[in-house]
Order: structure tokens, then sequence, then C-alpha cells
């Protein structure tokens, strides 16, 4: 038994200490909101509509970048610096949501860009954005893959842990170090969405 | 043979060793992805096939590569697996179907939807099985001692 397992079964099975907080996994609360965001998304894709796209890509890639930046060199260095118990109280709290924000936002700044590189002609093979539009697929194309493969399955994974009567602390440390290297890398990799994008904007 | 098996069960979730069925399914992904960028750089024209269909066939390989080592793990916790598979399934069948409407809306009609299709299948899969098989590794098998 490990730190985070000894240091909760405590607290749970003491009177006097704090009462251990329920993880849930998905904040079922956040669901319809999804589910808006998602409608409005596919609504905007098929009414080809101007404003939406742009408002759907905008507000959403402006925070996908600003959260994995925040999150990547700002809050993960801090997060691996915490005591194991502060560690732990934080991630029950922080990880679900992070759970149905992350791919919400990739899913309205991905698919409203498409549309919107389409119907602004930057796809076309003549166009001067073109170059840059498939560097930024390239870059979106590695962050996807580091963070559906890597990133989203130690997420849910110690937030299951997390879940158990006696959770192993030995497991939420290798997955929440998994976690913190990846939301670095993914930060880093921001920047150079961010170049991109300020490009496509001002050609 | 059987003894083996439940001395690994009595092993910490941590030390056990399992087959690469996340690495060949993030492989798997990775492949799509960039079979998918191939396609949607040439949108709204007419893509070549040849590689992005190359790239589907090694990528489904792998998945079907991984399920196969995973349908042969006996001491694993497949009610956490099925649980968290079905739920990613549903989360990622549905962000599938937004990028596939994506292409269907931009006119991408015969075999190039159809590839773009049997992409979105491997990646609507490979995600939830990545997800599923990390849950659970993590997890105590049924009846084992942790």
């Amino acid at each position: 038994m490990t730190d985070i397992g000894n240091i909760r079964a405590g607290t749970a099975e003491a009177a006097a200490g704090p009462p251990r907080a329920q993880v849930q996994v998905v904040p079922l609360r956040g669901l319809p909101i999804v589910a808006a965001v998602v409608v409005f998304v596919i609504a905007s894709i098929a009414g080809n509509w101007l404003w939406a796209l742009t408002f759907c890509h905008v507000v959403g890639g402006a925070l996908w970048t600003a959260i994995d930046l925040f999150v990547g060199l700002i809050v993960g260095p801090i997060l691996g610096r915490l005591s194991i118990p502060a560690r732990a109280e934080f991630t029950a709290r922080f990880m679900p949501k992070m759970v149905l924000l992350m791919p919400t936002l990739v899913l309205m700044t991905l698919a409203a860009g498409f549309q919107l590189a389409l119907r602004e002609g930057n796809l076309a093979p003549g166009s001067p954005n073109h170059a840059w539009l498939i560097a930024s697929f390239c870059v979106v194309g590695v962050m996807a893959v580091i963070a559906l493969g890597v990133l989203e399955p130690a997420n849910i994974t110690v937030l299951v842990e997390m879940r158990k009567r006696q959770p192993d602390g030995e497991v939420i440390a290798l997955l929440m170090r998994r976690f913190i290297y990846t939301a670095g890398i993914t930060g880093l990799m921001q920047v150079a969405t961010l170049i991109i994008m300020t490009r496509v904007a001002t050609q | 043979m059987s003894g083996d098996l439940a001395a690994a069960a009595q092993l910490p979730q941590v030390r056990r060793t399992f087959p690469p069925v996340a690495p060949l399914t993030v492989c798997s992904l990775a492949l799509v992805v960039i079979g998918g960028i191939l396609m949607a750089s040439y949108v709204p024209r007419q893509p070549p096939l040849t590689i992005p269909a190359a790239l589907t066939a090694v990528s489904a390989a792998l998945t079907l590569t991984a399920g196969l080592l995973l349908s042969r793990l006996e001491q694993f916790a497949w009610p956490r697996f099925f649980l968290a598979f079905r739920w990613a399934l549903l989360a990622y069948v549905i962000s599938a179907g937004v990028i596939g409407f994506a292409f269907v809306r931009d006119h991408t009609r015969g075999t190039p939807l159809a590839l773009v299709i049997v992409m979105l299948v491997i990646f609507a899969l490979d995600v939830p099985l990545v997800i599923a098989f990390t849950v659970a590794r993590y997890s105590s098998p049924p009846h084992s001692a942790y």
C-alpha cells in the first residue's frame, strides 16, 4: 500500500478526518451543455453560417489553447510539487471537468475550423494559407494522438482509481506523471498553433 | 499455466505486464490521423487514395492485432473494461459522426467517402479501446486478491 492509499483509507475510516470527496468520472450535469454545443456546431456546419463557424472556431480554439498552455506550463509543474494528499484532492475535483471540457472544445474548434477554411477558400491549392493549414493539421494530428492515446486514458484511469475504496497510490502517481508530461508537450505544441493561426489570419 | 495465471493475478496492478495493446492501438490511431490529414488536405478536390488506403489497411491490422491480444487475456478486469469501453464508444461515435458529417457536407462522395468512413470507424474503436484497456489494466480482475 502506498502513500495515497494509506492516506485515503485512513481518512475514510477516521471519524475526525475530513470526509472523502466522491469522485465522479463524468460530471453528468455538464452533459446537456456538451449536447447543446455539439448541436450548435452541427447546425453551423449544416447552414455554412459564417458567424457561427467563426464563433465556434475562435472561442473553442482560444479556450483550448489557453487551457492547454495554462495546464501544461503552469498547473502541471505546480501539481508535481504538491504533497500527495493535496495532489489527490486537486485531481479529484479538476480531472472530471477536463474529461468533458477538452474533447468538447477540440470537436468545436476542429469541425468548425475545417468548414470555415473550406468556406473561405483557404484550403484551395492556390491559397497562400494552404500550406499553413496543412501545417496546422499536422500539429493538431500530433496533439490528437498524444491527447487521445495517452493523456485521456491516464486522466480517466486516475479518476477510476480514486473511486476505489483503497486507491493504489503507485498507479495514481505513475499516471499523474504521464498526465503532467503530456499536458506539457501539448501545451508547447499550442505555441506552434498560435504562430500558424496568426499567420493565416494576417496573410 | 494456471499457476502462472494465479501468480500474475496476485501481483500489484502497476507491476503486471500486459501485451502491447495500448502501443498498437495508439500506432493505429496515429496512422488513421495521418491518413485523415492526407484526405483533408485535398478537400474539395479528389484526393489520391493509394497512401491513405494503405495507411488505413495497416491501421486496421494493428487494431485487429490489439483486439486479438486483448481477447486472449485471462486475468483481466473485463467488467471494468466493458463499462469504460461502452461509454467511451458512445462519446467517440458522436465525435466521429460530426467529422463524417463535415466531409459529407463538403460533397465528399464515392470511394473517398468510403475510405473516410472506414478511418472514422477505426478512430471510434481505437480511442475507446485504449481508454478501456488503460482503465482495466490497473484494476483488479474479479476474484483476485487486490
